[in-house]
Formats: C-alpha cells, structure tokens, sequence
C-alpha cells in the first residue's frame, strides 16, 4: 500500500490548521505511490470531525476512546503503533508541534522507521520520497533520501505548505482502540491558559518587535523611543521575552502570539519561522537586519541591512523632526 | 537523586550568513564561535536548581570535540558535579536516533531519576533526542517544558509549553527525561569559585568502544536517513531594500516612507 497517513492534531474541540496544510502535501505525493490520503483522528467525542476532515482527504480512520480525550503522547503511541502495523501505511505525517514532537521521536524508535522532521518540502523519485529540512533556523536546507522502508514517518513544519481544500468526499472508518486502561506512569492533569497582560499585542495597529539583536537591557530606552514615535506597542521574538526584556504575554509566534498590525517594525529579528508564523497577518512588515540573507526579509516590504545600533537613532532623530 | 543533563556544543550562527564547506554536506562554521545550545543552557540551570533544592547530583553529558570541554566545564563550574565527552567520529550526528542511541548508552546503567536537555537544538533543530531517548531506556518523557515540580512519591510534575502559551500539564512517574524550553528560568552565570573548582572535577572521555555500543549500530550506514546535499536556501527577498551609503541616509528614506505611507 502506498497509503499517506495524516496524524490529525487537535486540542479542546480544535482541528489546528496544520493538518490541512498536512494533507494538501500528503495529496501531493500519495498518487506518485499509488495509495490515499488518510486522516487518523484519535480522540474521544471527535464523530463531528470526522465529517470535516472526510472532505479533504480519501479516507477518515479515527478511534474513539474516553481513554482519548486529552493528548497523551504515549497513549497516541500505542495506537499509531497498532494503526501502523495493521494498514501499513507509506508515510505518516505528524505536525512538527509540541503534540508532534512529543509524539514522533518515540515512534521512530519503537517501530525503527526512517524519520526525518520538520520537512519543508517533499518529493517522491522512483517511488521513493525524498525530503528537505533546515538547519540554523532557516539558513541552510539539507535533502535526505531514506534507506528502503514499508513506512516512513515525518514531522511537517507549520505553515510551510497551503492548507487543502474541502472539496472531496471520503470515507469514514471506526477503528477500535487498543487501549485497555490509564496509563499510571503519564498522567495529564489539566491545561493551564496563558497569562494575560496589560495590552492586548492581537489588537495593536503598529507593533515594535524586537529581536536577539537588541542584545541588552541597556539598549531597551533606544527601542522604546522608536515604539513611541510610531506610535507602537511593543512585542519581540522567544529570545527577547527569554532575555527578560519583554514580558510573557508579549511573545509573538507559534507558542505566543499571532499579530496582524498594519506596521510591523522588526529590529534585530532574523526570523525563525516560529516567529515569521506570527506575523503573517502584518500587513506592512519593516525589518532592520545585519545579515542579508535573514529569513524576515522573505516576509518583510521594506528592509534595511545594517547595524541597527547606527540605523535606529537616526531614525529616531528624523521621526521626531517631522513630528516637530 | 541524580540527574543527567545533556548539552550540545554548537555554532552560534544567530547573527551571521552561513557558507558551505567543500563536501556540499557541512556548514563552514569555521568564523564562528562556539557554546553551550541555548535551550541546554536552561537545563543545565534547572538541574542545578533541582540539585539545590532536593539534593543529589547533576552528571553532563555531551556529544562533542576535545574543544567542547571549555563549555562542559562552564556546566560543571554552574554545579554539575561530573562529565561524560563522547567523542566518536562514527556517530552520524544527522541522525537524532542516532545521537539518542549513544546518550542513552552512556547513561543505562546508571542510578538516575531525571534527564534532562534543551527542547531543541539550534543548528539541528530536531527537537527529537530527548523524546527518543525516553523510548531507547524505556522511561516516560515530556517534551518543551516551561516548569518543573518534583513531587513526593517518586514523581514530577511538569508543565509543557503549547502553541500559544497554553501550558499542558502532566505527571510523570521517575526516572524520567524532560526536554526544557528556553525561558524556564534564569541561566546563572558561573561563579570564579565554580571555575575554579570545576576544574578538578571529573571528565571522563569515551568513545562508542567505551560505551560498549557497536559502530555499525549509529554509524552513517547504520542510519535510515540519507543525507544527499545541502544548499543554501534562496530567500524570495520580497522586500525592497532601502540602499545608501552611510545608516543615516538610510534611516532618512525609511522616515519618509513611513511617512507617504501614513504610518508615521
């Protein structure tokens, strides 16, 4: 069979967007291998996703179990385990997310599968599939083919592919779950919401977002003066809120914040793609950067390259005269 | 209760363009610096916190070249109280099973309660070894952890980092590996004393001969993964860049743009 399996991720009654964009690749590749596009859905009181996912893929394999209803990792094991060995999928997919990677290394290891993350793009030569990651966030791409396999197991970067459409009209299919009992040595006790601050960055028409090339506490006055002259909140990647310069709530990207201002000044940000993730609803994007080939420049209008140290104050100095 | 921490030793490429070296397989990281990944850093922090906190030791293991050892010493200067280097040119380190395979071979038989490492790494990016490890030692994991609790009763409770900011929070039974995300805590810096005490403590060199662990098991041939090139990805630069001579002349057409476009 050359079936592509679609590990679908969904938390608290959300089908997350990853899994569209899962499936438009998956429909890429599974004719070249003659097989179907498959959604595996485990959870518990998830029949009304069925219906959904049913329209943009062949097939919908889901398993409902009350064992099910919060994602546990090592329970997805045990069923994915036995979903692989009875229909032998070609390629499974799994989200390069905290479900996906929590999940994916595991079962490479226990099923010995040929695994490779965070794909970017995905071919298929000979019957074969050949797959691109990055390295040093963004900088570097690395094509890997893979030793001869019955399955194939791969993480998917987010937002790296256009999500699929709903257009089709596939089958639903119940499988048992092989689950017998909780497991005692992982137990989830509850989600916890993220903390809420005193501006509301989803809601700011120009957003300051600063980067590790702020590189300290003492260059934040020059930051804020720019915020204020734009008339900006400010906001900033993992590694600023990580420096202690931003608070929490102020982080944008996968695991903060999704923006869309009508300016986003970007300074000293290189643009991981967790971050680029966050901004894509910006909808003029301003970038100040030392190295050329920075990923924000992919997603900024308007770039500057060079030492933001020299670049910001002039700047400044100007926005003031013509406020003046 | 002792803990592992294992780091990783890489390029820091966070501000600069990356170049091929000759084989068309590697960066050439030659210009750059090296440390501690980010993300070990924080761990290294949180073992020593635990360390503090509930007693025990803190072991550091590393993959890495006889010029790593300045930065598996800065974790023992932090308090780890030993080392393990694995050096090994074998080890295909493209293969985060691989790299997990010889972590977890260097650690099976010993009395641990806690692994921990960064969630990710930044040259890789796998955010694989941690969780792959779990299964290789047959113990349960939680990945991208933003807070730890150890509990009584031989368990921990930890606090994993979702999209969003959400937090999932779970219980895991001991021994246990947990991946840490950045932020966790505040990475110390370490103290004269530490450095200079480091400097005694053990640092045990092993290969995979020492390990015990056959080549042909985590060798490139062994590997499911093939990798076929690198390239340097073209940036569809969709942005205009502003050009001039000197920053003020660049600062001052971006002013003005701002301006024509009403967003200053």
């Amino acid at each position: 069979m050359g079936d592509v399996f679609v590990i679908i991720e969904h938390r608290r009654g959300e089908i997350r967007d990853v899994n569209w964009e899962m499936l438009n690749l998956a429909s890429q590749v599974a004719p070249e291998m003659g097989g179907n596009v498959v959604s595996v859905l485990l959870g518990s009181g998830v029949d009304e996703f069925t219906e959904k996912l049913s329209g943009a893929c062949d097939k919908v394999l889901y398993v409902e179990d009350a064992l099910l209803e919060s994602f546990n990792a090592d329970k997805y094991q045990r069923v994915l385990s036995s979903i692989i060995d009875e229909h032998q999928p070609k390629i499974v997919m799994v989200g390069h997310t905290a479900q996906g990677v929590d999940l994916a290394p595991a079962l490479a290891v226990e099923k010995d599968l040929p695994y490779l993350t965070e794909l970017v793009g995905l071919r298929i030569e000979d019957q074969k599939p050949v797959g691109v990651r990055q390295y040093y966030q963004g900088k570097v791409n690395a094509e890997f083919s893979f030793a001869d396999a019955d399955t194939y197991l791969f993480t998917v970067r987010e937002a790296a592919f256009e999500p699929m459409e709903a257009n089709q009209k596939g089958s639903v299919e119940k499988v048992e779950s092989p689950l017998k009992e909780e497991l005692d040595y992982r137990k989830f006790i509850e989600y916890q919401e993220a903390e809420v601050g005193d501006v509301d960055i989803t809601q700011s028409d120009v957003l300051v977002g600063l980067g590790r090339g702020v590189r300290e506490d003492k260059n934040m006055p020059l930051m804020e003066e720019l915020a204020g002259l734009l008339g900006a909140d400010m906001c900033g990647s993992r590694a600023a809120v990580d420096a202690g310069w931003l608070p929490h709530d102020r982080q944008v990207g996968t695991s903060g914040k999704t923006v869309k201002p009508k300016l986003y000044f970007a300074v000293g940000i290189s643009g991981a793609f967790q971050h680029l993730a966050g901004i894509k609803g910006a909808k003029t994007v301003v970038a100040i950067n030392k190295d050329p080939n920075a990923p924000i420049f992919a997603e900024a209008d308007y770039g500057i390259v060079d030492d933001l140290f020299k670049v910001v104050p002039k700047l400044n100095e100007k926005l003031n005269e013509m406020k003046g | 209760m002792k803990t592992f921490v294992c780091i990783k030793y890489v390029p820091d490429t966070s501000e600069a363009d990356v170049k091929l070296d000759e084989t068309g397989l590697g960066v050439d990281t030659s210009r750059f610096s090296f440390d501690i990944n980010e993300a070990d850093n924080y761990a290294v922090e949180e073992a020593v916190q635990i360390k503090e906190n509930h007693g025990g030791e803190v072991s550091v293991l590393s993959i890495g070249p006889q010029s790593s050892e300045v930065t598996i010493r800065m974790a023992l200067a932090k308090g780890g109280d030993d080392a393990i280097r694995v050096e090994d040119s074998r080890i295909f380190e493209h293969d985060p099973l691989a790299v997990a395979k010889v972590l977890s071979a260097a650690v099976k038989d010993q009395d641990y309660k806690l692994i921990l490492t960064g969630c990710m790494a930044n040259d890789d990016g796998n955010m694989s070894v941690g969780v792959a490890m779990a299964e290789e030692l047959g113990i349960p994991h939680a990945s991208m952890v933003k807070q730890v609790e150890v509990l009584d009763e031989g368990k921990v409770r930890a606090y994993r980092e979702l999209e969003g900011g959400v937090m999932e929070v779970v219980e895991l039974t001991l021994p246990a590996v947990l991946t840490i995300q950045t932020g966790i805590n505040e990475p110390r810096y370490a103290p004269i004393k530490g450095i200079r005490q480091a400097k005694k403590k053990e640092l045990k060199v092993m290969s995979l001969d020492d390990l015990g662990l056959p080549a042909e098991q985590v060798d490139e041939s062994a590997s499911k993964i093939k990798l076929n090139k690198m390239y340097i990805p073209e940036v569809e630069a969709k942005a205009e860049f502003i050009e001039g001579e000197e920053p003020e002349e660049k600062a001052e057409k971006l002013a003005e743009i701002l301006q024509k476009g009403g967003l200053a």
